[in-house]
């Protein structure tokens, strides 16, 4: 600059800039700092797997948080008040509306208001057929205590559920601790099970055996490339590998090839033979 | 500085008025036009407020369903629907296109405050404003000074990077600390921490930065007020030759910046306040004992 005690007019605007500058640089930077904390919140926030049941429709969670402007207008044309928004300091993405199956479930509603009510698509509208919702994916997830595992006949969860015997079916089996009685497991299947949380809701335990989990927690995912032999034989219509030759088995000559069963009238080797009956 | 040196006496008079001004701004104009005209706007506005924070909640508490849902999207008597357009262009940048209701939605109220003068949402019907105002009017009371109040451009840059942010993240970014829409939902739906985040808000304007939220921080506001910078509805000093240099309209401003232009005439010769940070709110108008301020229309350019 040419003086310090005669101030020119070029002087002061130059000032006025730096000053202007300076302000602007302090304001950009304090503003980038606070938009990019809140970005990295969001961002961890929606990366870790959501712990939240949604409501059906809802779309994939990282589209979901993108679309839905947490207005509650879904919430509010529940009728049966299963969904809440979620408040700040809850495990869910601030604002946006879920479910905790075990308080309140989703009925299932025919028309599915929620997914009407919502103006964004964060709630799919393709979604017409609620037996189609993919809310998430009920687990049996304690094998300890639940009363069917234990050999007992309750089945509350197998009898609440709306999509009875295809989202849920109870499979025989052997109780091996009896040794004649028979378990009879709820046995969730992925492709029917809606994430309703009925079974959750009504498990008779005081806490649910059953549980209702997304299904980026509930499901792992087999490899691209695994084939299982049997799916892929009954897509061909028959074997692969062509006709194979069936070697006759000593004692199992009028049996299907590889039918090992033991059968009523089998008796077992008499003492003498590899079991000599011997004890301490 | 050079009427400072010639006319200390006049000087002295002034801080000696500012210093009385600044302790109760409004005074005199309850003297001249009485208690309930010094009050007017700010009534109006009060109203305003609480009625609409009304029509959301006599759903949940009464059940009578006028409006559902908040200030971020809404459904009114079943057939209109209105949504924040700031929250939509979060949506956009995040890669959504929502559907035609919430485009609709947001098209109305976008059109409303092109047309009217997009900061009337800060001042008639955002709810932090109830915040932000008590902290300004505790202030006040107080006399608290001082404190560190970032530039006022601090709110654009929040804005793009709020915006830059949802592109990044791939979610409504602001929406995770947003005091607007979490003190709006939370007295609608319920609040749990979210109390935090607008005490936050009370005591950085009261303790830290005078009306330092709305008026440099929020990019709601900003927003707002690029939306607004062409409307209709503008506040005139047009009796500005009345006026007696009392400072209580600078006092009670939110924006005290946008009334210089208009009133000292400094870089503009008509006395319409055209700044697009003014929201409208009509203090000016209420606490000034001249009646210089005036609401009036953009194209009203007289002066008396
Ligand atoms: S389907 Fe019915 S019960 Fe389930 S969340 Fe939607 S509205 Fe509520
Ligand atoms: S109605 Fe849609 S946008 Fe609104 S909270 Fe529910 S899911 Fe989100
Ligand atoms: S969540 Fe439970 S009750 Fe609902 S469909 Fe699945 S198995 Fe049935
Ligand atoms: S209701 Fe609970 S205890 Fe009973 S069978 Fe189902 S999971 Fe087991
Ligand atoms: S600046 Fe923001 S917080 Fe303040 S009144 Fe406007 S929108 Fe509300």
């Amino acid at each position: 600059m040419s003086s310090q005690n005669t101030v020119t007019p070029s002087d002061k605007a130059l000032q006025a800039r730096r000053r202007f500058l300076r302000e602007m640089a302090g304001a950009a930077g304090g503003a980038c700092m606070l938009a990019l904390g809140v970005g990295m919140v969001g961002r961890e926030a929606s990366a870790k797997p959501a712990m939240a049941i949604r409501p059906p429709g809802a779309l994939a969670e990282p589209d979901f948080l993108s679309a839905c402007v947490r207005c509650g207008l879904c919430v509010r044309d529940c009728p049966y008040d299963t969904l809440k928004l979620s408040e700040l300091g809850d495990n869910v993405a601030v604002g946006t509306p879920y479910f905790t199956a075990r308080d309140i479930p989703c009925e299932m509603c025919e028309d599915i208001p929620c997914v009407k009510a919502c103006p964004t698509g964060a709630l799919d509208r393709e979604l017409t057929d609620i037996g189609e919702a993919r809310m998430g994916l009920a687990v049996l997830i304690d094998h300890e205590t639940c009363l069917n595992f234990l050999g007992l006949r309750c089945d509350v969860c197998y009898r609440v559920c709306p999509v009875i015997d295809q989202a849920i079916t109870l499979e025989l089996v052997h109780n091996p601790r009896s040794d004649r009685h028979a378990m009879l497991l709820p046995t969730v299947h992925s492709d029917a099970c809606t994430g309703c949380g009925k079974c959750e809701k009504s498990c008779v335990l005081p806490e649910s055996a059953i549980r209702v989990l997304p299904h980026k927690l509930a499901q792992g995912q087999s490899a691209e490339h695994y084939r299982k032999g049997w799916a892929e034989k009954e897509k061909a219509g028959g074997s692969l590998i062509g006709e194979q030759e069936q070697l006759p088995m000593r004692g199992l000559e009028d049996r299907e090839y590889g039918d090992t069963r033991v059968t009523p009238d089998y008796q077992p080797a008499k003492p003498g033979g590899l079991d000599s009956g011997w004890k301490p | 500085m050079n009427t400072a040196a010639t006319t200390n006496n006049v000087a002295t008079e002034r801080s000696a008025k500012r210093s009385r001004a600044s302790t109760q701004p409004g005074a005199e104009a309850v003297r001249v036009k009485g208690r309930l005209r010094a009050n007017k706007w700010l009534l109006l506005r009060r109203i305003s407020q609480f009625g609409i924070l009304a029509l959301f909640l006599v759903g949940p508490w009464f059940g009578w369903w006028i409006v559902k849902g908040n200030l971020s999207s809404s459904l009114t008597l079943g057939v209109l629907p209105l949504t924040d357009p700031y929250l939509l262009l979060q949506s956009f940048s995040a890669g959504q296109l929502p559907y035609q209701e919430a485009l609709l939605g947001g098209g109305i109220v976008l059109a409303f405050y092109l047309l009217f003068g997009g900061r009337l949402f800060c001042s008639w019907v955002c709810p932090v404003n109830l915040v932000t105002d008590a902290a300004a009017w505790l202030r006040r009371r107080l006399n608290i000074k001082g404190g560190k109040t970032p530039s006022a451009y601090t709110r654009y840059w929040l804005l793009a990077f709020t915006l830059g942010a949802s592109a990044l993240t791939g979610s409504l970014a602001w929406e995770w600390v947003n005091p607007v829409s979490m003190l709006h939902r939370g007295l609608i739906f319920g609040f749990g921490l979210a109390w935090g985040v607008v005490l936050a808000v009370f005591l950085y304007d009261l303790l830290f930065a005078s009306r330092g939220w709305c008026g440099h921080v929020c990019p709601v506001g900003a927003f707002y007020g690029l939306l607004g910078s062409g409307a209709l509805i503008r506040v005139t000093a047009d009796k500005r030759r009345a006026c007696d240099d009392c400072m209580d309209c600078f006092n009670v401003c939110p924006e005290p910046q946008v009334i210089r232009p208009a009133l000292k005439a400094v870089g503009q010769d008509h006395p319409l306040i055209l700044d697009k940070d003014c929201t409208s709110c009509g203090r000016c108008i209420d606490v000034c004992g001249k009646d210089v301020f005036r609401l009036t229309t953009r194209f009203d350019r007289s002066e008396s």
